[in-house]
């Protein structure tokens, strides 16, 4: 019914990809797909059309109509128009010269502010930081409770006052964390409307008594049109430095992340991966482009498998991508450690070519012998087959397919899914500067 | 700023916002394309969908050609009556079961409302006379039973909990004993909010459903899906894998107070058949209110005095 984005852009695009000429009409009506490819993804109407115009404006530039790649080359545009609108970078958090660092939270209700909370401070206590927890919110029943259950069942400081003004909790928790020494302050603040004017002030009032250095909203990856308002209402009134987008674990095409920085022109910093603490990363645009547009997320696949394989494994593997040399060894050797890794509907979501296959997505995620199938051809290939797959022909096919008691669609599908891995990765390593970037930058 | 006062403004805000728009809109001179295209873009600013949005305007001008419509004030009222017949399901009341209590599940994504609902339904019913007893499914979300227990006490219903981490289906199982015993005639089951895509989550919900038929001929009698307003197309998403899992008997849409506009239930309505049966207007006790399309339709397009002076 409504296929994921990055479906509806890659057939938007494909056409283009293999075109050798490329007239003015073409990308037109590429775009219009584009266009609804993202509507459907509820990225900002308004968004929406600067970004058409603006990849349009690129397109039919005359460098791109006479490369010899003008389709490969409007479909890099759009990656990178993506990405920028995204941000471009990772942006990290501010530290004060003054300690500890303020990080105020705020956002609409239910939009996953304590949980965050919870996970932020989670991050940032296993980089080093001693960070304390401030519960401010003082009108959802039971919020003050459920972040002191949080703290507790996770090993992290919470500082609370009942029900007080939350400025006054605020400023309890200022003094607290610097007679502690915490290096950073978490404030929890409870969920509100952007039109409420009472409740908007209170958190001017914080600001004004605090002074955070960060005050990051908290958005819903599910949010339709209304996150710019959202967005835009809140930073009039705040000035906010960033945002979180949480609950990005879903089937959400995560439009909001596309709208609001374009709208505020604040960074997206992390995003919320799942109910579990440790779901919580550092955003990366221009990850998340090329996973909206199918390309898939080798760089997240990578920093996964370093931080749950050996590091020597994790390098080697990437050398071997950069190089062009993954082969079905390689692609062998990943599967078995495969599990160890993580749930694999997210590890397929990270391959490229893979992603935009959502819907069989669904049904792999309960069913896993679709790994061992691929293991199963894999193992049926001599070893030459493995390291050189263009030499499999059609009748190396059958033998593989009645090898792996399989079938030859099985397998074709297989080579042709490794074939455009392979292609892939080329593109990025041609790309190395932006393939890098990101890669070293931990916390903070 | 009391209630009533907030839940006015917020809804003056939504009004403004997006119909206010619509009313510029149809007061143009001529239904040209652009005019077409501009009514595109509301719609698809009020979350309607691209789908329907396009399938809306296709029935508008095919209507325009077959009625002659050509004054835009004129096509505004054919498209309130078609958005209004695609709405319309008869009453939004909610089952009552003949045979011992009634049985509601309350189901939804992370966040949506579906506890602040239960405990303004159960105040609603308690009004009314009933006895009502809450059920504390959500046994996975830190301090969700603590969250309930407050409701049940506000409200003044009965509430029945086991510990956190607790089967779910087991509180369920010990709710329906005790609403015989104790005699309560309206039961409200509130469950751990799960996005729609994890399937051992919905697997889960399977078997509170299992488990419900079973304790109860008949229950569950309304199993009601609760969507937040600011929801884009994923709401249809959420819609249908939850239908899929639990056949669903209509929607609980909140936070209408803010500025969204809740378009997203016209293309679940268009899709799906699902109806909205409740709103939710606000935080406080009294913010639940029975949907009514034909309000919601009217709201969408009346500007009054107030707004224009916005
Ligand atoms: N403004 C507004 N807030 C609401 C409404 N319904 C629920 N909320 C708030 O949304 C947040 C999440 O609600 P909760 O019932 O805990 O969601 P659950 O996780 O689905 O149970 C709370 O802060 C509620 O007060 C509504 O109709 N309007
Ligand atoms: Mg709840």
């Amino acid at each position: 019914m409504f296929p994921a984005l990055s479906e509806k852009l890659q057939s938007a695009l494909r056409n283009l990809r293999s075109k050798g000429k490329l007239t003015e009409k073409d990308v037109t009506a590429a775009l219009r797909e584009v266009r609804l490819a993202l509507l459907d993804a509820d990225v900002n109407y308004k968004v929406v059309k600067d970004f058409i115009n603006k990849v349009k404006e690129r397109s039919i530039g005359e460098e791109v109509m006479k490369s010899l790649t003008p389709g490969q080359q409007v479909v890099k545009i759009v990656n990178e128009e993506m990405t920028q609108l995204m941000g471009g970078f990772n942006d990290k958090l501010k530290i004060s010269s003054k300690l500890p660092t303020v990080v105020m939270l705020v956002g609409l209700q239910g939009s996953g502010k304590t949980t965050t909370a919870v996970k932020l401070a989670k991050y940032l206590q296993k980089n080093g930081h001693t960070p304390l927890i401030a519960a401010c919110d003082i009108y959802r029943p039971a919020a003050i409770k459920q972040l002191e259950v949080l703290g507790r069942e996770n090993e992290l400081p919470i500082f609370s006052m009942g029900e007080q003004e939350p400025v006054n909790i605020a400023k309890g928790a200022l003094k607290e964390a610097r007679k502690k020494g915490a290096d950073f302050l978490l404030l929890d603040t409870a969920g509100r409307l952007h039109v409420d004017e009472q409740l908007m002030e209170e958190l001017a009032n914080i600001k004004r008594h605090i002074q955070p250095t960060e005050i990051l909203l908290v958005v819903d990856a599910m949010t339709g049109q209304d996150a710019v308002n959202v967005a835009e209402s809140f930073h009039q009134q705040l000035t906010l430095t960033g945002v979180i987008l949480t609950k990005l674990d879903g089937d959400s095409r995560g439009g909001a992340a596309l709208s609001v920085k374009a709208v505020t022109g604040c960074p997206i910093k992390f995003v919320g991966l799942g109910e579990k603490v440790t779901a919580f990363e550092p955003f990366h645009p221009d990850r998340m482009a090329s996973r909206i547009l199918g390309m898939g997320d080798i760089l997240s696949l990578i920093e996964k498998a370093e931080a749950s394989l050996d590091k020597e494994k994790g390098r080697e593997l990437e050398k071997k991508l950069r190089n062009e040399q993954f082969t079905f060894e390689d692609f062998l050797d990943q599967l078995q450690q495969i599990k160890k890794i993580g749930p694999l509907e997210q590890i397929m979501e990270m391959l490229p070519g893979v992603g935009g296959v959502s819907k069989q997505l669904k049904k792999l995620s309960v069913d896993e012998k679709q790994l061992v199938h691929v293991e199963a051809i894999i193992n049926s290939m001599t070893k030459e087959e493995r390291l050189k797959p263009e030499i499999i022909n059609s009748s190396r096919r059958k033998r593989i397919a009645r090898g792996s008691g399989t079938s030859v669609q099985n397998v074709n599908q297989l080579l042709k899914q490794f074939g455009q891995m392979k292609k892939m990765f080329k593109q990025m390593s041609r790309n190395k500067g932006k393939f890098l970037r990101g890669r070293r930058g931990f916390f903070p | 700023m009391s209630i009533l006062n907030r839940l006015k403004i917020g809804l003056q805000k939504t009004r403004f916002n997006f119909m206010g728009k619509v009313e510029q809109l149809f007061y143009r001179d001529a239904i040209d394309e652009e005019f077409y295209e501009e009514l595109e873009e509301l719609l698809i600013s009020g979350d309607i969908g691209i789908k329907s949005t396009m399938e809306i305007c296709d029935q508008l001008r095919q209507g325009a050609r077959e009625k002659k419509i050509r004054e835009p004030q004129e096509l505004k009222e054919y498209l309130k009556k078609l958005l209004l017949e695609s709405l319309n399901t008869g009453s939004s009341a909610l089952a009552t079961s003949t045979d011992g209590p009634t049985v509601i599940l309350v189901l939804g994504v992370n966040g949506a409302g579906k506890t602040t609902t239960i405990g303004k339904l159960a105040h609603s019913y308690v009004q009314k006379g009933h006895k009502v007893l809450l059920a504390a499914g959500d046994t996975f979300r830190a301090a969700a039973i603590y969250q309930l227990e407050i409701w049940a006490a506000r409200a003044g219903a009965d509430l029945i909990k086991h510990q956190p981490g607790a089967d779910p289906s087991a509180v369920f199982y010990d709710a329906i004993n005790a609403a015989r015993a104790r005699g309560a005639d309206i039961v409200l089951g509130d469950t751990a909010g799960r996005l729609q895509t994890k399937v051992n989550l919905m697997e889960e919900l399977k078997k509170i459903h299992r488990v419900l038929q079973k304790s109860l001929p008949g229950a569950p009698h309304e199993v009601l899906l609760v969507i937040d307003a600011t929801t884009g197309q994923n709401g249809i998403s959420q819609a249908k894998l939850f239908h899929e899992a639990v056949p669903l008997t209509g929607l609980v849409l909140t936070k209408l107070d803010g500025t969204a506009k809740g378009g997203i239930i016209i293309a679940i309505k268009r899709e799906l058949g699902l109806p909205v049966k409740l709103i939710g207007v606000g935080e406080g006790i009294e913010d639940l209110q029975p949907f009514e399309p034909q309000s919601f339709i009217e709201a969408l397009f009346s500007l009054d005095k107030e707004q224009n002076t916005k």
